[in-house]
């Protein structure tokens, strides 16, 4: 929403205030503006002149001397501009002046451009005679500039006076960002009314006077509104032996400043009051309308419709149409036709300010791609008691520039009349929510100034029916809240019951995971929850594979953002490929993201969102160091269990030979392996990468911050070493669960020290060499005792075939 | 007697003198005070002397050996000392060769952000809770005064899974969550992904993050709303920090506010970090909405409330300068070092 601050002093004639004191106050009483544009920022000095004399230059074919009255002096111009004759009256910009850009349109230079008195070969020249695009401006906003040439001001203009002026170039436009629930402001005059009150100054709407003549419009035209839902109120009259013609330039300055082309009076009038009011209103040619009459239907299904920009459109069942007896007319709210449209041999015309469902208008605008003014305006749902004012107002315009016979009366089909809503007032609830305050007296004065009258019998608060944002005592609050100023509201801390502050457990783990992955290196990182459905591809993971299941968006940005991650590979392969190609070195991410599991497709239910904690990297370190992360994490969460891990991960994406589940109790909580080569290739890391992914639900089921003191030993241990040959399929982690069965209760500890292959070894077999700890709690332990475990031990695992070596 | 002991003291400080290693030290001691030294053989001819002299010439033996230890121990000290003088000599290293760091990993900006978001509000006696990212449209809209049709609901461009559930377009469902539940009074924290469909490009991306928070307790008033973000903004951006509260509307609070802080860049005189105006704009908030209240079973006669939303990335893109939104999820390692 823009205005004009010309136009909000038409209103508020008090009003005295620079740009900047009129944002900043306006903005803190609640209409915000974004910004303003001062129109003659870039101007300076530039006055109507009237060229006197017109002489040729003596040494230029292309330009000619002019002596020009400036009001007290006369003064010599040399131009080259062709439109100019002796007694125009043209803007001029005088020696040490500035212009805001040049001839083309759009040629605006910041700050302006400094004009400075001259020689034009040989000849002296005092000034500049400008064209409307050197004024800043352009001919859609002042249709009578010529195409090329200087702008010509009409005979009545005052030579001396200021150009700026004459053209209302000495004015600010002001956006606002109006919020959705203040549906007046979208208008001048609701934006004039907040002035008034902001300011404390008097607000003088426009009167809108009787107009029409004897006739009755009844004869005209008959009205019939078949869905009063969708059309609460269709106001109707007529104009007949219309004068097209331009409208007044006041008119045209106030719709140029806000960004309306002035086009013609009719035209400019439904314009000029559709901004004034916020109404918008359509113009029908009443001789194209069939048995003069007017139908609000819905369409009916699949029924095409030309609009009046020439294009063909498909309709449906919900969208409301505006027909004559035989035929559509227009799309109610959105557009009109082609064929009832004005043209200028237009005799008599029908206005329409009709009020229709917000919803169904943005609906339907959406539905059909036509998005104009007029729905912008109607699907923000309007007062229709205000449609009555906007076309009286219009119609007091006809006649005040003649462009037209006003026939008497209104066609006013108006199902439930909208009444003002009461609210009922308590100033210490209101002083209660704000913690304020303030007097009766001053809460009854805010209302008054934004027209909330005060019912002191009933102590009710009567809000207007254009203001459908106030229905209770929280919203009373907020208009005393913005007109005592937020800012003289005290600042205090809540009091009340004390609560404890805390993270939930789920959380410290998550912290917990973060630090660890610090210390071991890793930076986070953070990806897309969505993603494409060609990432299962790409992972290698088969058709039938559950992780396929995934919830889908229904209005995607693109596929590759239209699936819900089941797995949270792809954002981390993504980023070390991102890397890669960057040449980044040594390279280790992790995040903490959720995956999105459904629980049945089509979705009825969430699906289950599951954290996970996903690390990878590249560069150096290997699975190994990858094992560690996932250990010293474990360590750190008080998961002080053995881990198991499963080579028989089936984990498509991953190197076959190098990987593993990770199984704490029995249940498999995570995995980690060397990339697939394959994948590796597809995403273009052009080295080994390790992944690890581990499931923080079944962490946080686990994880523990309690920890008990357990004593430092006191008495020594006994270490003894063994060395093994064995077939290379076993795994030490065998040997290690033999150790942790047989190793009886003075088991402290054990540790691989040795694992060696090749000469001297057996094909197919692997030396492995352990030293095993022993240590009793109360005593020195005796020689007989470790013996005995070491035994269980060795006899275990001479049982599994492995040999020992002496 | 007496002269020989003499003379093995003199013979022994000379060989002392003489020595230029603790080796050589070692050697006096045992050619001196060892087992089979001078002086033990003296001790061991003590036989031969008559016994009324033995306590006297046992006592001369003892001090000379005294006195040869003193400065054998003296020499020894002054020779370690000097060894170890040397020695330090020795081993002066360049202090300006490159360290040995442990890889360290980098916290992303967002969290960053956030851990300091939840720092301040943890000790006002906040609770930080989650909720689900993909939300019944019922709380993201509905429980919020954004019934069906509301403009507001067009506005936010939401993700839709299908006609119930969509993508949350604000940490904001996690309020009418929290409230279902009951349990008054309420102090909390929601920080968590929020999605909507903004193309990506420097300023917008379709997912981002928000900090939701709510105050819900009898007596609760828009001046606690003010005092409590007050707090929160001079924690965050420094003592100095001013803040504006200015009129707005949200649907789920009433009256609403949008608050700015004074920029941290030029302390509020106008710089091209605020685009001159000395404010830059970095939440909204209000007192929950008493229809909210009632949708969430809370009487609004007895309890009032306060919420407000920031958005994660807008603190994080502020607080360290960073220009281009598309950088918090590239995960470049060049970047993420940086914080």
């Amino acid at each position: 929403m823009n205005t004009s601050l010309s136009w909000i002093k038409a209103y508020v004639p008090d009003l005295d205030v620079t740009a900047q004191e009129y944002t900043d106050a306006m903005t803190l009483s609640g209409t915000k503006v974004e910004g303003y544009e001062v129109l003659d920022a870039d101007l300076d000095k530039i006055v109507i002149g009237q060229i006197d004399k017109i002489e040729k230059h003596p040494d230029a074919d292309k330009l000619i001397v002019c002596q020009v009255n400036i009001g007290n002096e006369t003064i010599q111009i040399v131009t080259g501009a062709k439109n100019v004759n002796e007694g125009d009256k043209i803007p001029v910009v005088l020696d040490g002046g500035r212009v805001a850009g040049g001839h083309e349109p759009g040629s605006r230079v910041a700050g302006g451009i400094k004009i400075k008195k001259g020689k034009l070969r040989g000849v002296p020249s005092n000034g500049m005679m400008c064209s409307i695009e050197e004024l800043g401006s352009n001919r859609d906003m002042y249709p009578e500039a010529p195409e090329e040439g200087i702008y010509i001001f009409p005979e009545d203009a005052e030579v001396g006076a200021s150009a700026i002026e004459a053209l209302g170039l000495n004015d600010v436009v002001f956006e606002y960002e109006v919020t959705s629930n203040r549906v007046d402001c979208f208008s001048v005059v609701g934006i004039a009314r907040e002035a008034a009150a902001t300011f404390g100054k008097e607000f003088h709407p426009p009167v809108v006077t009787e107009t029409g003549n004897d006739e009755d419009v009844n004869d005209y035209i008959k009205v019939t509104v078949k869905d009063n839902d969708l059309c609460p109120r269709y106001c109707a009259r007529v104009v007949k032996n219309i004068k097209i013609g331009p409208s007044p330039k006041w008119m045209q300055r106030r719709l140029a400043s806000v960004g309306i082309r002035p086009i013609n009076n009719l035209v400019d009038i439904t314009n000029y009051v559709m901004e004034e009011y916020g109404q918008p209103m359509h113009a029908y040619d009443l001789d194209t309308i069939a048995d003069h009459e007017i139908v609000v239907r819905t369409a009916a299904k699949g029924e095409k419709f030309t609009t009046l920009d020439g294009q063909e459109r498909e309709m449906d069942e919900s969208v409301l149409m505006i027909c004559d007896g035989k035929k559509s007319i227009g799309i109610a709210g959105i557009m009109g036709g082609e064929n009832s449209m004005i043209t200028d041999d237009v005799k008599t015309m029908l206005f329409e300010a009709a009020c229709f469902d917000g919803t169904n208008i943005r609906k339907s605008s959406k539905k059909i791609g036509l998005r104009t003014d007029a729905s912008g305006k109607f699907e923000k749902g309007l007062d229709p008691n205000n449609a009555q004012a906007a076309i009286d107002r219009a119609c007091q315009l006809v006649e005040e520039l003649g462009a037209g016979e006003v026939v008497g009366g209104m066609v006013d089909v108006y199902g439930k009349k909208k009444e003002p809503v009461r609210v009922p007032f308590d100033q210490d609830e209101i002083n209660r929510l704000l913690g304020t305050d303030i007097s009766k007296e001053d809460m009854l004065g805010y209302f008054k100034k934004i027209d909330l009258e005060y019912d002191e019998e009933t102590n009710e608060v009567i809000a207007p029916t254009f203001r459908h944002d106030l229905f209770r005592m929280a919203d009373l609050a907020e208009e005393v809240a913005r007109f005592y100023g937020y800012d003289n509201i005290p600042t205090t801390l809540p009091k009340g019951e004390a609560t404890t502050g805390k993270l939930s457990f789920k959380l410290r783990v998550e912290e917990v995971a973060r630090d660890i992955a610090e210390f071991c290196g890793f930076s986070q990182g953070m990806t897309y929850s969505f993603e494409s459905p060609k990432v299962f591809d790409k992972l290698m993971i088969p058709a039938d594979s559950p992780l396929r299941q995934t919830v889908e968006i229904m209005n995607p940005l693109g596929e590759d953002y239209s699936i819900m991650r089941t797995t949270s590979l792809n954002g981390m392969l993504t980023s070390l490929a991102t890397n890669y190609n960057r040449r980044n070195k040594n390279v280790r991410l992790y995040e903490l993201g959720n995956v999105y599991i459904p629980k049945a497709l089509p979705l009825t239910e969430l699906p289950e969102e599951r954290m996970q904690f996903t690390l990878g990297m590249y560069g150096d370190g290997d699975f190994f160091s990858m094992k560690g992360v996932v250990e010293e994490f474990f360590e750190k969460v008080g998961m002080s269990k053995k881990e198991i891990y499963d080579p028989n991960a089936g984990k498509p994406y991953l190197h076959p030979g190098r990987q593993a589940n990770i199984i704490y109790e029995g249940e498999v909580v995570g995995y980690l392996g060397e990339l697939h080569p394959d994948v590796a290739d597809t995403y273009g890391i052009g080295t080994k990468a390790y992944i690890a992914v581990i499931d923080m639900p079944e962490i946080v089921k686990r994880a523990s911050f309690d920890r008990k003191y357990t004593g430092i030993a006191k008495f020594p241990a006994v270490t003894r070493d063994i060395s093994m040959v064995m077939p290379k399929e076993i795994l030490v982690g065998q040997i290690e669960e033999v150790i942790e069965k047989k190793g009886g209760a003075y088991l402290e500890s054990y540790a691989l020290f040795d694992i060696y292959e090749g000469a001297q070894i057996k094909d197919g077999y692997k030396s492995v060499a352990y030293s095993i700890v022993f240590r009793a709690k109360d005593k020195t332990l005796e020689d007989a005792e470790v013996t005995e475990a070491m035994d269980r031990i060795l006899k275990a695992l001479e049982g599994m075939g492995i040999e020992l070596r002496k | 007697m007496k002269d020989r002991l003499q003379n093995i003291k003199d013979e022994a400080l000379k060989a002392i003198e003489a020595a230029d290693m603790p080796e050589k030290l070692n050697d006096v001691r045992v050619r001196f005070l060892g087992k089979k030294g001078e002086l033990t053989a003296v001790l061991k001819g003590m036989k031969d002397v008559a016994p009324e002299d033995r306590p006297k010439v046992g006592q001369l033996v003892n001090e000379t050996r005294a006195a040869i230890e003193s400065v054998l121990e003296e020499s020894k000290a002054k020779m370690e000392r000097a060894i170890r003088e040397e020695r330090m000599k020795q081993e002066v290293i360049d202090v300006t060769l490159p360290s040995k760091k442990n890889m360290v990993g980098h916290r992303h900006p967002n969290t960053i952000a956030l851990e300091e978001v939840e720092r301040i509000f943890v000790g006002m006696g906040y609770e930080v809770v989650e909720g689900p990212e993909v939300e019944y449209d019922l709380y993201n809209f509905e429980k919020l005064n954004i019934p069906d049709g509301h403009p507001a609901k067009d506005e936010q461009d939401t993700f839709y899974v299908n006609k119930e559930i969509v993508l949350r377009t604000q940490t904001s469902p996690v309020q009418a969550r929290v409230m279902e539940q009951g349990k008054l009074p309420i102090r909390m924290i929601a920080p968590g992904r929020v999605f909507r469909s903004d193309e990506v490009d420097a300023t917008h991306s379709p997912s981002f993050h928000q900090i939701e928070g709510l105050v819900i307790d009898k007596n609760i008033s828009f001046a606690d709303l003010k005092g409590t973000l007050e707090v929160f903004a001079k924690e965050l951006f420094g003592p100095e920090t001013k803040t504006k509260f200015r009129p707005h509307h949200f649907p789920f609070t009433e009256p609403s506010a949008e608050v700015d802080v004074t920029c941290f860049k030029c302390g509020g005189k106008g710089c091209r970090f605020c685009k001159g105006s000395g404010w830059i704009e970095i939440l909204g908030c209000g007192m929950v909405h008493p229809h909210v209240l009632e949708m969430c079973g809370i009487d609004p006669n007895e309890y009032t409330g306060f919420a407000f939303g920031v958005g994660l990335e807008r603190i994080a893109l502020l607080k360290y300068e960073i220009d281009d939104m598309r950088l918090l999820y590239e995960n470049d390692v060049r970047f993420l070092k940086q914080f």
